[in-house]
């Protein structure tokens, strides 16, 4: 009889913590915790012959609420301290933004290491790649944004890394891309008597002058703002060029 | 005899049967997280002027719609110079409340007289734990308010979640505060400019105009709450402070709810 036998019970539940049941008698129910929001807000990048431009409006939100009306988008990266004064790169982030926040500073601290091994700026080439496997790191448990690089390659040309010369990102992005299609690309854009259904010809492509890039730009982010209830509060413009890094803050309507 | 030492001081299997370990409090099963608040505490509000912040936060920690515990004090100070408010878990407050503690027994000790954290690192240094723990699917159920100066001695404020996600404004609210509180403290201070002109008499007025208008409306809140004023003198915070002059005269005018017909 077991009762009197001095030899434990073997098999069962035993003495252990880590050998208690594990299974629920009920069987499962989860609740999850859902670790992404969305801040809304919209960016746009274009790049012209001599520079680049990213911009990105001031607004945060979450749901119906404004958290601020400023809460910059676009962001310098690389320079050698934290003023970055000396920085050849700009990163805007819209979506989720505090995945935002920690990619920016993870792609900075990478540029700064760069900069300090090689005694040298990291090229905007050379960090979009580098910005392209940070983010397949996080393939299984994404950084929710999306994420425009942007600055002058070696020959001083404006370069926009997303997948297009000019780009918009962020909760507007529909409305505003159509727009710069036809007015940055000329997408849709015809010679008018040049010929006859396909032997229409097109409109030829040509870097837009600084300009009419920035009057462009505000013009697309004024719709937006009409017409997504995310957009709004301020227009924050950067313009790197061989001479450096402009910023502007123009308004935007506020309701 | 049973040598095996997990078997010690208990009761023998081959007398007593197998032990039923699911009576054991222990966390059987895969690890938990906290996947909802408990006994929460509502809005936090608060306000930059020309010298320095004014924050409030009620007195009230509910259980659900039961007002639980009425001497919750959801402001705590930091090193003496800032100020953090606390919405959400209890709980999870007294966790990070016992982690400041510490950081900051730590910081007193490693650095300069004078040069502890100023609110803005303190802030960093929230939001960098709020963001950690989200991204371990623990999240730290709170949304916190940050008040007090930056480097530049300027008054500083700015808020952190349980997601991670910060931001700063001349006015910020927490909870239904977002809703009630921030219109009201926008209209005196829409920017920053305008929040650099407002009275430090003008600025609690404000916040306790916006307490009151809570109290009206949000049906987890009490009128017995914690007022903290930041300057560069120190941190004069009140932990006592009861809502003064309030009208119900509405209420009798409000119709169409429940049983009332009339």
């Amino acid at each position: 009889m077991a009762m009197f036998s001095q030899n434990p019970v073997l098999d069962g539940p035993n003495y252990s913590f880590a050998e208690a049941p594990t299974v629920r008698a009920d069987g499962f129910r989860e609740h999850r915790f859902n670790p992404y929001t969305d801040n809304g807000g919209t960016t746009v990048a274009v790049a012209g012959d001599g520079f680049a431009m990213m911009a990105g409006d001031t607004r945060s939100t979450s749901g119906y609420s404004i958290n601020t009306r400023f809460a910059p988008k676009v962001f310098k990266i690389g320079g050698s301290t934290s003023s970055q004064e000396d920085a050849n790169i700009l990163l805007s982030v819209v979506g989720f933004a505090a995945d935002g926040e920690a990619l920016k500073e993870r792609l900075d601290a990478i540029c700064k290491m760069y900069r300090y091994r090689h005694g040298k700026p990291m090229t905007v080439n050379a960090c979009a790649k580098r910005l392209s496997t940070i983010l397949y790191q996080k393939r299984f448990f994404p950084y929710y944004v999306y994420a425009i690089l942007g600055g002058l390659d070696e020959e001083n040309k404006g370069a926009v890394y997303s997948y297009d010369p000019c780009r918009a990102g962020g909760a507007a992005a529909s409305l505003i891309m159509p727009f710069l299609d036809n007015q940055v690309n000329f997408k849709n854009q015809y010679i008018p008597g040049s010929g006859v259904g396909h032997a229409l010809q097109e409109r030829e492509r040509k870097p837009l002058p600084r300009s009419e890039v920035e009057s462009l730009v505000k013009d697309a982010f004024d719709s937006a703002v009409e017409r997504h209830i995310e957009v709004g509060d301020a227009l924050q413009l950067m313009i790197i060029t061989k001479d450096g890094i402009e910023e502007k803050i123009l308004p935007l309507k506020q309701d | 005899m049973d040598h095996r030492p997990q078997a010690w001081g208990r009761p023998r299997d081959d007398v007593y049967g197998a032990y039923d370990a699911s009576y054991m409090q222990t966390n059987n099963g895969p690890t938990q997280h906290t996947q909802q608040p408990i006994v929460t505490g509502t809005s936090v509000v608060a306000i930059k002027f020309k010298d320095g912040v004014v924050i409030a936060a009620d007195n009230l920690a509910s259980y659900g719609s039961l007002a639980r515990f009425t001497d919750v004090k959801r402001l705590r100070t930091f090193a003496g110079t800032s100020v953090v408010g606390f919405g959400g878990d209890v709980s999870d407050m007294q966790y990070l409340d016992r982690h400041l503690t510490e950081l900051s027994i730590d910081e007193a000790y490693k650095s300069d007289p004078g040069h502890s954290l100023n609110a803005r690192n303190l802030h960093k240094y929230l939001s960098k734990l709020m963001y950690h723990r989200r991204s371990k699917f623990d999240p730290l159920w709170n949304s916190l308010l940050v008040a007090g100066l930056d480097d530049d001695q300027k008054p500083f404020l700015a808020a952190t979640d349980l997601l991670g996600t910060t931001f700063t404004s001349p006015s910020l609210a927490t909870g239904f505060g977002s809703v009630l509180a921030q219109p009201i403290m926008r209209r005196y201070a829409p920017d920053e400019e305008s929040a650099a002109k407002l009275t430090q008499e003008k600025a609690v007025e404000v916040i306790k105009e916006c307490m009151k208008v809570l109290f009206y409306r949000d049906a987890r809140s009490m009128d017995k709450y914690s007022i903290a004023v930041i300057t560069k003198e120190g941190v004069d915070l009140k932990e006592n402070e009861k809502l003064e002059n309030q009208s119900w005269a509405f209420a009798d005018r409000i119709k169409g709810y429940g049983t009332q017909t009339v």
